[in-house]
Order: C-alpha cells, then sequence, then structure tokens
C-alpha cells in the first residue's frame, strides 16, 4: 500500500483574493506546522471557504502565495499537488450515475497515469478510507441516494483515499450527526496530517484542533490555541454575541455557550 | 441503540447499484450486435445477397485464400464499394457522435449536453446550405463536406469566444452561448433556404439536414473514421480526469486537474469530430444524447468503461438505423435523422420513466 505522504508545512503568505471588485480574502498571513491541526472560524463570508480554495488550487490568489514546505502549490503540476494535499470542497457531485466506491476511487487519480488502471492496493486503499468514515457498506450504492451525512463521509473518504500529508476540509462536518462529528474530526487528528478544517463550531473546534483562526471580513483577527482566542471578547467583536467562556470540568477545553439577547454594548 | 451500531449493517439494505450488467459480457454482446447489423446492413438492398456469401467476399478481398469466390463480379462490387463503405460511415458517424455526446456531457456536466449543443452542427448547416444553394462545386465532391466543416468550426470558435469573454469559461455560459449561436445559424440557413426560390435545392438542402449517408464512397469514409478513431483514442486516455469533471469543478481542481484548460483543450477535440461527421452526415439528432444515457444505466458512468460501450453501441445503433432508413419504403429512403428521432425520442422517455419507477 503507498504510504501516505508525510505532512508538510502550508504557509499563506500575504494572500489576497479580489472579485469582482470586492475583497474576498486580504492580506493573509499563515503558517501551519507539519502535524498541526488548524480550525479557521468566522462569521459566514468572513473568507474561510476563499481561503481554502486557494489552498488547493480551485481559485488563483490576487496577491500573495500559498507554499507546501516552501513550494509554490501553484508552480507545481496539480497532480503533484494532489498528490501531497487533500481537500475536502463542499460540493458533491450529481446527477451522474456514480456509485459510492467510484466517488472514493477518484481520490486516487492523482497518482495514476493514463491508461493505468486500478490495482489491488488502490482497492484496498478506497476500501480502507470507506471503513475509517463508516460508509463500505455502502460502497455500491448510488450516490447521489446517500443523504447529505453520507454524502460528506463519502467526499472525505475520498481525500483520504489521496493518501496525501496535508487536507484541507471546508465545514467537513455539517451534515453529519453527533457522534459522526466527533469520529471525523479524531480520525483527521490521528492520521497525523496538516490540517486546516474550516468549522463552525467552536466547541468542537476547541476540543481538537492545535489552533483556532478566527478571520473577519477576509482577514485574521485572532490566532492563537482555542484558550487563548476563545473570549468572550473576541466572539462579541466578530459575531456579535453575548457568549460564556468556561473550562470543561472533565477535559478542560473551552466551552463556549451563547447566550439569548444583543451582546453589551462597549 | 449502542454506539457500536455503525452503518455497516446496512450493507444488505443498501440500495445496491440499479440495473448494471456484467461488463465484459455486454460489451460482447454489443460488438456482436455491430457485427450482425453490419453483415444485414451489407446484405440489404436491392440485389440481397444471403449473410454467407456477404462474409466470403469480405473475407475474400481480406486474403483471397479465405474464401473461394463463387460470386459475380456484380455482387462484389456491389458489396466493397457501394455498401460496405456505407455501412463503415455509419458506424463511425454512430460510435462518433456518441462518444462525443457521452464526452461533452461530462464536459459540461450536464447530463442533457448533446453534440449539437455547441452549435456545431447549425454551423456546418449553413456550411452544407450554402453550397447547395448557390451551386458552390470548386472542390468536386469534397466541396459540401469541406463546406460543413468550416461552418461547423467557426461556429465552435464563436461559441468557445463567447463563452470565453470575461475570463473564465463557465458551464452554464458555454450551454447558452452554443444554443444562442445554434438558434442564430439555424435561422440563417432556413433564410437561404426559403429564399432560394428553387424547389430541387431546397428539397436537397432539407435532406441534407435531416441526416442521411445515402451516396457513400470510399472517399468520403476516410477523414470522419481517422477523426473519430483519433478522437476516441484520446478520450479513452484522459477518462480519468474526464471522470473528475463528473465530481464537479472544485473538487476536479482539488484532485489535481487544470479544469479550465483541461475543458477548452476537450471541447476542441470534440468539436473536430462533431465537425467531421456532421460535414459528411447532416444533423443526426438523438443519437448522442440518447445513447450515452442508455450505456451509463447499463454500466454507470466511469469513463473508462462507458466510453468503449457507447462506441460500440453507437455504431451497432447507426448501422441498424441506416438500414431501416433505407428498407422500409424502399426504393425510396427517409432521411435517417427522421428514424434516430421518431425511435430514439419514445425509447428515451420509457428509459427515463423505469428509471424513475425504480
Amino acid at each position: 500500500m503507498t504510504p501516505p505522504d508525510r505532512p508538510a508545512a502550508l504557509r499563506a503568505e500575504g494572500v489576497g483574493v479580489t472579485a469582482g471588485g470586492r475583497a474576498l480574502v486580504r492580506e493573509v498571513s499563515l503558517e501551519v506546522a507539519p502535524g498541526e491541526v488548524v480550525v479557521l472560524a468566522g462569521p459566514n463570508g468572513a473568507g474561510k471557504s476563499t481561503l481554502l480554495r486557494v489552498f488547493y488550487r480551485a481559485l488563483r490568489a490576487t496577491s500573495g502565495r500559498v507554499t507546501l514546505d516552501g513550494d509554490d502549490v501553484w508552480r507545481m503540476p496539480g497532480r503533484r499537488l494532489a498528490r501531497r494535499l487533500a481537500a475536502v470542497p463542499q460540493e458533491a457531485p450529481g446527477e451522474f450515475e456514480l456509485t459510492v466506491y467510484e466517488v472514493a476511487a477518484m481520490g486516487r487519480t492523482p497518482h495514476k497515469r493514463a491508461f493505468e488502471g486500478d490495482d489491488a492496493a488502490d482497492r484496498r486503499v478506497v476500501m480502507g478510507a470507506l471503513e475509517d468514515l463508516d460508509v463500505a457498506g455502502l460502497a455500491r450504492a448510488p450516490f447521489d441516494r446517500l443523504s447529505g451525512g453520507e454524502k460528506q463521509r463519502v467526499l472525505i473518504a475520498r481525500a483520504l483515499a489521496q493518501r496525501a500529508g496535508t487536507m484541507v476540509l471546508d465545514e467537513p462536518t455539517n451534515h453529519l450527526d453527533l457522534r459522526h462529528q466527533m469520529d471525523v474530526l479524531r480520525l483527521i487528528r490521528g492520521l497525523g496530517v496538516t490540517a486546516v478544517v474550516a468549522l463552525h463550531d467552536l466547541n468542537l473546534a476547541a476540543a481538537f484542533c492545535d489552533r483556532i483562526c478566527v478571520m473577519d471580513a477576509g482577514r485574521p483577527v485572532a490566532i492563537g490555541r482555542p484558550a487563548e482566542v476563545l473570549t468572550p471578547a473576541l466572539l462579541a467583536e466578530v459575531y456579535r454575541v453575548d457568549a460564556e467562556v468556561t473550562l470543561h470540568p472533565r477535559t478542560g477545553t473551552p466551552r463556549v455557550v451563547v447566550l439569548p439577547g444583543e451582546p453589551e454594548r462597549r | 441503540m449502542t454506539r457500536t451500531a455503525p452503518s455497516r449493517p446496512r450493507a444488505d439494505t443498501a440500495p445496491v447499484r440499479r440495473g448494471r450488467v456484467p461488463y465484459v459480457p455486454l460489451l460482447i454482446v454489443f460488438a456482436a450486435a455491430v457485427a450482425v447489423t453490419a453483415t444485414a446492413g451489407i446484405a440489404a438492398g436491392s440485389v440481397p445477397l444471403p449473410f454467407g456469401e456477404v462474409w466470403a467476399i469480405l473475407l475474400h478481398r481480406l486474403h483471397p485464400s479465405l474464401a473461394e469466390p463463387t460470386w459475380t463480379a456484380v455482387r462484389e462490387t456491389i458489396v466493397i464499394d457501394v455498401r460496405l463503405p456505407r455501412v463503415l460511415l455509419c458506424a463511425v458517424v454512430g460510435a462518433g457522435l456518441s462518444v462525443c455526446g457521452m464526452a461533452l456531457q461530462a464536459l459540461v456536466r450536464n447530463p442533457l449536453a448533446d453534440p449539437m449543443l455547441l452549435g456545431v452542427s447549425s454551423g456546418a448547416t449553413v456550411g452544407a446550405v450554402v453550397v447547395v444553394v448557390f451551386d458552390v462545386s470548386l472542390l468536386g465532391v469534397f466541396s459540401l463536406p469541406l463546406a460543413a466543416f468550416s461552418g461547423a468550426f467557426a461556429a465552435l470558435v464563436l461559441v468557445y469566444l463567447l463563452a470565453r469573454a470575461g475570463g473564465r469559461m463557465t458551464t452554464v455560459r458555454l450551454v447558452l452561448s452554443g444554443v444562442a449561436t445554434a438558434e442564430v445559424l439555424s435561422a440563417v440557413a432556413s433564410g437561404l433556404i426559403i429564399t432560394s426560390g428553387d424547389p430541387h435545392k431546397t428539397d436537397a438542402a432539407l435532406r441534407w439536414m435531416l441526416g442521411g449517408l445515402a451516396g457513400t464512397t470510399w472517399d468520403l469514409v476516410g477523414i470522419p473514421a481517422a477523426a473519430v478513431l483519433f478522437g476516441t483514442g484520446v478520450l479513452l486516455g484522459v477518462s480519468r480526469p474526464l471522470n473528475l469533471l463528473l465530481a464537479g469543478e472544485e473538487a476536479a481542481a482539488a484532485l489535481g486537474l487544470d479544469v479550465h484548460r483541461f475543458r477548452g483543450a476537450l471541447f476542441a477535440l470534440v468539436a473536430l469530430m462533431i465537425g467531421t461527421i456532421v460535414a459528411v452526415s447532416g444533423s443526426i439528432g438523438f443519437v448522442g444524447l440518447m445513447l450515452p444515457h442508455a450505456v451509463r444505466l447499463l454500466v454507470g458512468a466511469d469513463h473508462r468503461r462507458a466510453l468503449p460501450a457507447v462506441a460500440l453501441l453507437g455504431a451497432a445503433f447507426l448501422i441498424a438505423a441506416d438500414l431501416a432508413a433505407r428498407s422500409v419504403i424502399a426504393p425510396q429512403e427517409i432521411p435517417i435523422g427522421i428514424l434516430t428521432a421518431l425511435t430514439g425520442g419514445p425509447f428515451f422517455l420509457w428509459l427515463m420513466r423505469r428509471r424513475a419507477a425504480r
């Protein structure tokens, strides 16, 4: 079986994205160490997905650059990048008759040349990824008949099948039930890969990530360990909510509770 | 329910692949269908020939020791110079349209895409109609196919430029420019025909527009055959990236595909194939829309499996359709485009309803 690529250092250097005269991401510099898990948080439209799309080359940055172990991601062939960096975008295939297995097996494409078939090792990688995501039993089912959460797990399995050392995930848990939310994040953590994950659930983020980067209006406003970043003041400023942050008595991780009502005006 | 109950037990209740059939036997059946329809296509006509004689003549031509000549020279001429090129061209056109349809559906990620969508066939029609109406005969038998090809290619360039205007080429813009260009060019062709004022020319142009392969000679087979073989080979080589497009642009990019460049290149390849096909056959509708669907229902959407199957099925289908077109009201011929639409439409609807009912 192909060993997974080793985790790389992912760096954004002054990344800016302007579309239609609107700055979606401004001057973002972010450094993710090998094996580190960083959560991107922030309100809708803060630029999280846009930044992630620059990472996996779905979008070219207007300014700045993204490097993987020092190599500019736009200066290498797409296939080589896809062997080192896997992504879970939000969009899912539809309309065509693809089975769950076929969707997940697409993850092997960057490892394959033209006319090269799938071998037993590929099938093991794909089935292993489906098993990791608890959807192996659905391998022969048509993808478009799955529930939203099952689809999402298949797309994560596709990224796992890439065996890349770095992963970029755009809200990988938004359709998942509580148990699978935990499972997916624990799995990613356990892979030892470098990961950047856009996530709305701050409690989930606090429990699983090394650092949180909170974005607002296209730029990072706070970055650091969950306990440092998740403060009532920041939540009031960025999300405009009145929130209480306590440390969980059993796990010691920050726990955010949003209270009804407007935050106090400063 | 305990937390050790994952969704795996659903394996037995999970929906299995609907109606998929074993691949290799299916491919053999399709290949046999090509052989049978081709034999029938060569055997049938004003001078009917027995199947055995058809094969004997073909084998003898392949190598004289393979069959003892027991037939007249006239019969050999009928098989080799009259019916064989026509049947071969049918196979090429059928396979080419089906393969192009399947590739286009992936390229624009829309199962309703059809080779006629790019405006290519309307462009070809304008070229052909100009030749027919204005009696252009600069290049002999090649005047019409060349004019049709030029029209097709001009339409392609136009659609491509329109779709690209303002940078990125999006699927929606590609489809819209194709549809709009097709409409305008159809109007131009119809206008030319109506104002020509010569019933013979009108009839000839109309027949061309409805598609047909009557009067095919060996001269006309070579170029489309080469284009279709080359194009199908290339598409098979890029069938993995083609699969990625089904997953969407974002996912395809994340899996290492330069989506815009890939789509532009394949768009040109497919247009080249369709251009050479339409130039010799006129616009034959429904083949490129219907057969890819039928094949995907049978073997799934993976292009590595679906492309060879759709090429064979397309060849067999069009040979059979052409056979029907020239036998139903013999010695008259029905334009083949009418037949493909008449049989294809209902078949397509039946397939769709059957699928929905599952």
